[in-house]
Protein backbone atom coordinates (compact mmCIF):
# COMPACT_ATOMS: atom_id res chain seq x y z
CA UNK A 1 0.00 0.00 0.00
CA UNK A 2 2.88 2.45 0.89
CA UNK A 3 5.19 1.39 -1.64
CA UNK A 4 2.39 1.79 -4.18
CA UNK A 5 1.62 5.69 -2.42
CA UNK A 6 4.92 6.63 -2.96
CA UNK A 7 5.26 5.40 -6.92
CA UNK A 8 2.72 8.12 -6.88
CA UNK A 9 5.24 10.98 -6.04
CA UNK A 10 7.66 10.41 -9.05
CA UNK A 11 8.36 7.77 -11.76
CA UNK A 12 11.15 5.90 -12.67
CA UNK A 13 11.45 8.11 -15.75
CA UNK A 14 11.37 11.32 -13.97
CA UNK A 15 13.90 10.14 -11.86
CA UNK A 16 16.70 9.06 -14.21
CA UNK A 17 16.50 12.74 -15.34
CA UNK A 18 17.03 13.49 -12.12
CA UNK A 19 19.89 11.22 -11.24
CA UNK A 20 21.60 12.47 -14.28
CA UNK A 21 21.42 15.95 -13.52
CA UNK A 22 22.42 15.90 -9.90
CA UNK A 23 25.56 15.23 -11.40
CA UNK A 24 25.89 18.11 -12.57
CA UNK A 25 23.96 20.72 -10.24
CA UNK A 26 22.45 20.87 -7.06
CA UNK A 27 18.96 19.71 -7.00
CA UNK A 28 15.96 21.02 -4.59
CA UNK A 29 16.00 19.66 -1.05
CA UNK A 30 12.23 18.99 -2.51
CA UNK A 31 13.47 16.79 -5.39
CA UNK A 32 15.63 15.28 -3.54
CA UNK A 33 13.32 13.61 -0.76
CA UNK A 34 11.29 12.40 -3.96
CA UNK A 35 14.39 11.12 -4.84
CA UNK A 36 15.23 9.40 -1.97
CA UNK A 37 11.73 8.14 -1.34
CA UNK A 38 12.02 6.37 -4.58
CA UNK A 39 15.23 5.07 -4.41
CA UNK A 40 14.47 3.03 -1.24
CA UNK A 41 11.45 1.19 -2.68
CA UNK A 42 13.01 0.52 -6.55
CA UNK A 43 16.14 -1.56 -7.61
CA UNK A 44 15.73 -0.78 -10.64
CA UNK A 45 16.59 2.71 -10.27
CA UNK A 46 18.70 1.89 -7.24
CA UNK A 47 20.84 0.40 -9.85
CA UNK A 48 20.78 3.19 -12.22
CA UNK A 49 22.33 5.61 -9.52
CA UNK A 50 24.99 2.97 -9.15
CA UNK A 51 25.82 2.63 -12.67
CA UNK A 52 25.56 6.29 -13.07
CA UNK A 53 28.18 6.89 -10.49
CA UNK A 54 30.20 4.24 -11.76
CA UNK A 55 30.05 5.91 -15.35
CA UNK A 56 31.87 8.62 -14.11
CA UNK A 57 34.40 6.74 -11.89
CA UNK A 58 35.07 5.09 -15.79
CA UNK A 59 35.85 8.02 -17.31
CA UNK A 60 38.19 9.15 -15.24
CA UNK A 61 40.05 6.00 -15.58
CA UNK A 62 40.23 6.23 -19.43
CA UNK A 63 42.55 9.18 -19.11
CA UNK A 64 44.63 8.06 -16.34
CA UNK B 1 65.54 11.89 -17.55
CA UNK B 2 67.70 12.14 -20.81
CA UNK B 3 66.14 13.97 -23.91
CA UNK B 4 65.92 11.08 -26.22
CA UNK B 5 64.27 8.98 -22.96
CA UNK B 6 61.70 11.44 -22.42
CA UNK B 7 61.00 11.84 -26.34
CA UNK B 8 60.57 8.55 -26.92
CA UNK B 9 58.28 7.55 -23.84
CA UNK B 10 56.25 10.35 -25.06
CA UNK B 11 55.44 9.40 -28.64
CA UNK B 12 54.70 6.12 -26.86
CA UNK B 13 51.44 8.38 -25.42
CA UNK B 14 50.08 9.87 -28.96
CA UNK B 15 47.97 7.12 -29.95
CA UNK B 16 46.09 7.49 -26.80
CA UNK B 17 46.21 11.37 -26.96
CA UNK B 18 44.64 11.30 -30.37
CA UNK B 19 41.85 8.99 -29.55
CA UNK B 20 40.59 11.93 -27.00
CA UNK B 21 41.60 14.66 -29.17
CA UNK B 22 39.69 13.37 -32.11
CA UNK B 23 36.69 12.37 -29.85
CA UNK B 24 36.39 15.98 -28.82
CA UNK B 25 36.86 18.06 -31.59
CA UNK B 26 36.04 15.56 -34.54
CA UNK B 27 38.34 16.67 -37.06
CA UNK B 28 41.67 14.53 -37.85
CA UNK B 29 43.65 17.51 -39.18
CA UNK B 30 42.72 19.30 -36.14
CA UNK B 31 43.15 16.75 -33.66
CA UNK B 32 46.74 15.64 -34.67
CA UNK B 33 48.06 19.35 -34.59
CA UNK B 34 46.93 19.54 -31.09
CA UNK B 35 48.30 16.44 -30.04
CA UNK B 36 51.44 17.77 -31.93
CA UNK B 37 51.43 20.83 -29.96
CA UNK B 38 50.79 18.86 -26.62
CA UNK B 39 53.78 16.79 -27.14
CA UNK B 40 56.31 19.48 -28.17
CA UNK B 41 55.04 21.49 -25.02
CA UNK B 42 55.66 18.35 -22.96
CA UNK B 43 58.67 18.20 -24.30
CA UNK B 44 60.35 21.28 -24.00
CA UNK B 45 58.15 22.68 -20.55
CA UNK B 46 59.46 21.43 -17.21
CA UNK B 47 56.24 20.59 -15.45
CA UNK B 48 56.64 16.97 -15.10
CA UNK B 49 57.22 16.34 -11.44
CA UNK B 50 57.12 13.04 -11.67
CA UNK B 51 54.46 13.00 -8.41
CA UNK B 52 51.28 12.19 -11.37
CA UNK B 53 51.67 9.44 -13.89
CA UNK B 54 52.80 10.83 -17.24
CA UNK B 55 49.69 9.67 -18.86
CA UNK B 56 47.46 11.80 -16.68
CA UNK B 57 50.39 15.17 -16.49
CA UNK B 58 49.91 14.51 -20.65
CA UNK B 59 46.19 14.63 -20.67
CA UNK B 60 46.19 17.71 -18.64
CA UNK B 61 48.20 19.81 -21.17
CA UNK B 62 45.90 18.10 -23.69
CA UNK B 63 42.66 19.29 -22.67
CA UNK B 64 44.48 23.05 -22.15
CA UNK B 65 45.47 22.80 -25.84
CA UNK B 66 41.86 21.50 -26.84
CA UNK B 67 40.18 24.46 -25.00
CA UNK B 68 42.24 26.71 -27.11
CA UNK B 69 41.54 25.12 -30.19
CA UNK B 70 37.83 24.99 -29.55
CA UNK B 71 37.94 29.05 -28.71
CA UNK B 72 39.98 29.29 -31.68
CA UNK B 73 37.17 27.45 -33.99
CA UNK B 74 34.60 29.09 -32.53
CA UNK B 75 36.15 32.75 -33.40
CA UNK B 76 36.42 31.65 -36.87
CA UNK B 77 33.11 31.75 -39.44
CA UNK B 78 31.31 28.65 -38.22
CA UNK B 79 31.86 25.91 -40.69
CA UNK B 80 29.87 23.49 -37.99
CA UNK B 81 28.84 21.66 -40.98
CA UNK B 82 31.31 18.78 -39.47
CA UNK B 83 29.24 18.49 -35.99
CA UNK B 84 26.50 18.04 -37.85
CA UNK B 85 22.73 19.35 -37.01
CA UNK B 86 22.70 20.10 -32.99
CA UNK B 87 19.03 20.06 -32.75
CA UNK B 88 18.60 16.57 -33.75
CA UNK B 89 20.75 16.02 -30.54
CA UNK B 90 18.42 18.08 -28.10
CA UNK B 91 15.16 15.93 -27.94
CA UNK B 92 14.97 14.25 -24.67
CA UNK B 93 11.56 12.15 -25.89
CA UNK B 94 14.16 9.50 -27.28
CA UNK B 95 15.06 8.31 -24.54
CA UNK B 96 11.23 8.13 -23.67
CA UNK B 97 11.66 4.54 -25.33
CA UNK B 98 13.43 3.31 -22.10
CA UNK B 99 10.36 3.61 -19.97
CA UNK B 100 6.52 3.01 -20.46
CA UNK B 101 3.93 4.92 -20.49
CA UNK B 102 3.48 5.52 -16.28
CA UNK B 103 6.90 6.05 -16.60
CA UNK B 104 8.73 2.73 -14.89
CA UNK B 105 11.13 1.02 -16.69
CA UNK B 106 10.26 -0.55 -20.24
CA UNK B 107 13.71 -3.09 -19.43
CA UNK B 108 15.37 -2.46 -15.73
CA UNK B 109 19.10 -1.96 -15.22
CA UNK B 110 20.52 -5.28 -15.34
CA UNK B 111 22.55 -6.37 -12.02
CA UNK B 112 26.17 -5.70 -13.12
CA UNK B 113 27.37 -7.00 -9.40
CA UNK B 114 30.85 -5.71 -9.00
CA UNK B 115 31.78 -3.30 -12.08
CA UNK B 116 35.09 -1.50 -10.71
CA UNK B 117 36.42 -5.03 -11.14
CA UNK B 118 36.17 -4.12 -15.00
CA UNK B 119 38.04 -1.14 -14.78
CA UNK B 120 41.67 -2.81 -14.43
CA UNK B 121 40.93 -4.65 -17.50
CA UNK B 122 41.62 -3.20 -20.93
CA UNK B 123 39.20 -5.00 -23.04
CA UNK B 124 36.77 -2.95 -20.87
CA UNK B 125 38.92 0.34 -21.35
CA UNK B 126 38.37 -0.79 -25.02
CA UNK B 127 34.47 -1.23 -25.08
CA UNK B 128 34.16 2.26 -23.30
CA UNK B 129 36.06 3.36 -26.34
CA UNK B 130 33.60 1.72 -28.74
CA UNK B 131 30.71 3.15 -27.18
CA UNK B 132 31.80 6.62 -26.47
CA UNK B 133 32.22 6.91 -30.81
CA UNK B 134 28.78 5.34 -31.13
CA UNK B 135 27.70 8.99 -28.80
CA UNK B 136 26.54 11.75 -31.91
CA UNK B 137 29.13 14.43 -32.10
CA UNK B 138 27.76 17.68 -30.17
CA UNK B 139 26.60 14.89 -27.54
CA UNK B 140 30.15 13.70 -27.03
CA UNK B 141 32.15 17.09 -27.12
CA UNK B 142 29.59 18.05 -24.16
CA UNK B 143 30.01 14.68 -22.13
CA UNK B 144 33.82 14.79 -22.73
CA UNK B 145 34.09 18.38 -21.94
CA UNK B 146 32.35 17.36 -18.39
CA UNK B 147 33.24 14.25 -17.55
CA UNK B 148 36.91 14.29 -18.94
CA UNK B 149 37.73 17.93 -19.09
CA UNK B 150 36.03 18.16 -15.97
CA UNK B 151 34.51 21.88 -16.92
CA UNK B 152 31.68 23.01 -15.21
CA UNK B 153 28.32 23.36 -16.80
CA UNK B 154 28.23 27.03 -17.11
CA UNK B 155 31.45 27.31 -18.38
CA UNK B 156 30.33 24.39 -20.96
CA UNK B 157 27.35 26.18 -22.03
CA UNK B 158 29.72 29.14 -23.30
CA UNK B 159 31.68 27.04 -25.60
CA UNK B 160 28.98 24.99 -27.18
CA UNK B 161 26.42 28.09 -27.03
CA UNK B 162 23.77 26.07 -26.05
CA UNK B 163 21.27 26.70 -22.83
CA UNK B 164 21.56 24.77 -19.26
CA UNK B 165 18.48 22.98 -20.37
CA UNK B 166 20.15 21.78 -23.86
CA UNK B 167 23.06 20.75 -21.97
CA UNK B 168 21.14 18.65 -19.55
CA UNK B 169 19.73 16.70 -22.06
CA UNK B 170 22.69 16.46 -23.90
CA UNK B 171 24.79 14.75 -20.66
CA UNK B 172 21.37 12.46 -19.89
CA UNK B 173 21.23 11.27 -23.06
CA UNK B 174 24.96 10.77 -23.40
CA UNK B 175 25.00 8.50 -19.93
CA UNK B 176 21.71 6.33 -21.08
CA UNK B 177 23.10 5.72 -23.67
CA UNK B 178 26.78 5.01 -22.95
CA UNK B 179 24.93 2.97 -19.60
CA UNK B 180 23.03 1.06 -21.81
CA UNK B 181 26.27 0.26 -24.70
CA UNK B 182 27.95 -0.77 -21.44
CA UNK B 183 25.30 -3.34 -20.14
CA UNK B 184 24.98 -4.31 -24.05
CA UNK B 185 28.30 -5.15 -24.52
CA UNK B 186 29.78 -5.72 -21.12
CA UNK B 187 28.10 -6.35 -18.25
CA UNK B 188 25.19 -8.81 -19.60
CA UNK B 189 27.81 -11.16 -21.08
CA UNK B 190 29.25 -11.86 -17.77
CA UNK B 191 27.36 -14.12 -15.65
CA UNK B 192 26.25 -12.35 -11.86
CA UNK B 193 26.51 -14.89 -9.40
CA UNK B 194 25.95 -18.43 -9.19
Amino acid sequence: MIRKALGHVISCREVSRLLSRSQDAAIPPWQRWRLRAHLAICDACARLERQLRFLRLAMRKYVQ
Amino acid sequence: MPAADLSAELEAHRGYLLRVARLQLRDEALAEDVVQETLLAALSGSGFSGKSTLKTWLTGILKHKIVDAIRRKRREPVASAEFGDIEAELDIEDFDALFKANGAWEAPPADWGDPEEALNQRQFLDILDFCLQKLPPNTARAFMMREVMELETDEICKELAITANNLWVMLYRARMALRHCLEQNWFAQRTVGA
